[in-house]
């Protein structure tokens, strides 16, 4: 048994003598090597982004140049590329019907996934807790192709029986399809974020008398909120660039919406559909890669103004 | 290897009484900066083998900066830029090969007591294990011996498989201390460790540390000047990034003080 007068180490034996500060042992060059092994694996992720984007570029680029007009592309809603004499490349309606499918989801899903992500991280205990969890993550990784498929048997039949229209492939199909879709993953991070959020934070806020909702609308909704903001954008993203659920409850006609019962086609659905039809290093290919690119430039927008705005929230 | 010859003393009263024992720690012209902004201006010091060094002064004096470049963790802060020269067992820190060798040798207790999310054992065990001991007779020997010297043994004995972070926070803070033990160090640096530890803990805290220093170069940075008078040989007193005065501790409290402001500091009459 020790005790405390026993020395604190042997310097007779001591392995490591004072001076060693300059001997690089194995330990230092696994260290090095890790390094540059991650360091490797970062800026490959920069690689593989760069690739795609020539890929797609080398594709598209020779139509960007050559023969479009860039106000009939992007600011007129005629879409018939197939069309042997006359073909029309206006995206308008494409991106009319991406945006209102998208905006809507939105709609569905934030509250909807704000929502239980605040039951689960801040009321459910114990066992309600880790199943709904489990049953989160099931959801999520539900293939879009299912869902697409209870777009078109499920909701269809439903939504033309309740607002008694001819069809049910709809901006409101798609947007409920597409938000219930996203829902899970949102949910997820944000009860992610919340979890994050330190429970002195709560004790300090409940110690004051601030009730449960008080808490957490003043205090941990705050502290969150750049979780949360990421969990949404995740969601824009995947609105976004969903293609076979949209493909299948959009009812896929080239159509600026009026209302959520109007049928629309989606730019990815659009790509995804055409492009086995299209002669490669065609006009048609080469227009669908042009829709690629502009993807890509939104995508890229949406996720750089993300960043800005995180970076302020965490500045201000 | 070419072999630093030792630096030579800095002439300084106090540091002649004792010029026998050799330094530990010599600090020469040490200047920290946050971007523009200077932390710390042109400090010069030496520390010696086992003595306990205190640093006292008010918050944003700059002395938690001034552990931090001794050990080499200015690397963690960016923006962080530190000039000057710091020697260590006579080895110039800003050149070294193997940063890591220097900072195991260092063993540093931070204000907040930080009890790692693993178990009791496994958080003084962690170190040895990193220089690759692996066997668990010697472990168990190393793990009680750190814990018993850290006044803790007797209170986590019974559970040393409890997780580390779940301890109260006066136990963490000797977890803390048991696990900059285990790193057999040769400099032991406490950061304010009293803020959050209750009186009771504070004092055999204290106790253990007055033991250690028989094996160990101790620096203590506290903000309660009483403690720095209770434990430290020579103490210095640093104020908005200046080191006012350098001294036998003794001196500081009797009023044999260079500085005025020294003695206004020591006797609570500040700001
Ligand atoms: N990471 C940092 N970035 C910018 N300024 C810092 C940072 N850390 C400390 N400072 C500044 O350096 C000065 C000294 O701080 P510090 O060394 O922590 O003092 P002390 O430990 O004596 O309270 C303070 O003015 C503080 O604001
Ligand atoms: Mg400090």
């Amino acid at each position: 048994m020790a005790t405390g007068t026993q020395a604190l180490s042997n310097r007779a034996t001591d392995a490591r003598p004072a001076g060693d500060f300059d001997r690089r042992n194995a330990d230092w060059y696994f260290d090095k090597l890790i390094a540059g092994v991650v360091f490797v694996c970062g800026i490959s992720a920069i690689l593989f982004v760069l690739g795609i984007f020539f890929f797609v570029t080398k594709e598209g680029i020779g139509f960007v140049f050559e023969k479009m007009d860039f106000r009939e592309f992007l600011l007129t809603p005629y879409w018939s590329p197939s069309d042997a004499e006359d073909p029309e490349y206006g995206i308008l309606a494409l991106m009319a019907g991406t945006a209102s499918v998208t905006g809507l989801a939105m709609l569905v899903a934030v509250p909807f996934s704000l929502g239980a992500a605040i039951y689960i991280a801040e009321f459910a205990s114990g066992k309600t807790r880790e199943a709904l969890k489990v049953l989160v993550e099931l959801l999520a990784a539900i293939p879009s192709v299912v869902w697409g498929f209870i777009g078109l048997v499920i909701m269809n039949p439903l939504l033309i029986k309740w607002f008694d229209i001819p069809v049910g492939l709809c901006v409101l199909n798609a947007g409920i399809i597409l938000g219930l879709m996203a829902a899970p993953i949102m949910t997820s991070i944000a009860e992610d974020a919340l979890k994050a959020v330190p429970d002195r934070y709560r004790e300090a806020a409940e110690a004051m008398g601030a009730t449960r909702w008080q808490v957490i609308y003043k205090v941990v909704l705050p502290a969150a909120k750049n979780g949360l903001l990421g969990g949404v954008l995740l969601g824009v993203g995947r609105g976004f660039g969903e293609t076979m659920a949209v493909l299948m409850a959009t009812g896929h006609a080239v159509n600026i919406p009026d209302s959520i019962f109007d049928s629309v086609r989606a730019l990815t659905a659009t790509i995804a559909a055409e492009l086995g039809e299209a002669v490669v290093g065609g006009e048609h290919y080469q227009v669908l890669f042009t829709i690629g690119i502009f993807l890509f430039l939104v995508t890229f927008i949406i996720n750089l103004s993300a960043d800005l705005i995180v970076r302020g929230i965490r500045k201000g | 290897m070419v072999d630093v010859a030792s630096p030579a003393p800095l002439a300084d009263a106090s540091q002649q009484a004792v010029a026998a024992v050799p330094n530990k720690l010599e600090v020469r012209n040490l200047t920290i900066r946050y971007g523009s902004e200077a932390a710390l201006r042109d400090v010069s010091l030496s520390i010696r083998e086992h003595e306990i060094f205190g640093i006292i002064g008010p918050a944003n004096a700059g002395k938690t900066s001034f552990l931090k470049a001794i050990n080499r963790m200015d690397v963690f802060t960016s923006g962080m830029r530190v000039e000057g020269e710091i020697h260590f067992a006579g080895r110039d820190t800003r050149r070294l090969n193997n940063v890591y060798a220097l900072r195991s040798r260092i063993g540093v207790v931070f204000p907040l007591p930080v009890g790692l999310p693993m178990t009791v054992y496994d958080n003084v065990a962690l170190s040895p294990r990193l220089r690759g001991i692996t066997e668990k007779a010697e472990l168990d020997v190393i793990v009680q011996r750190c814990l018993t010297r850290a006044a803790l043994w007797d209170e986590v004995k019974d559970r040393l498989n409890a997780l580390g972070s779940l301890l109260s926070g006066g136990q963490q803070q000797r977890l803390t201390i048991a696990r900059a033990l285990s790193q057999e160090p040769d400099l032991l640096m406490l950061d304010e460790f009293s803020i959050a530890v209750d009186p009771v803990t504070t004092m055999r805290i204290e106790d253990v540390l007055k033991e250690l220093r028989q094996e160990v170069t101790i620096i203590l940075v506290t903000n309660l000047v009483q403690q720095a008078r209770r434990l430290a040989d020579r103490t210095a007193f640093f104020l908005g990034g200046e080191c006012v005065e350098i001294g036998v501790t003794e001196d500081l409290f009797t009023g044999e003080v260079k500085d005025q402001r020294t003695r206004d500091y020591v006797e609570g009459r500040f700001g």
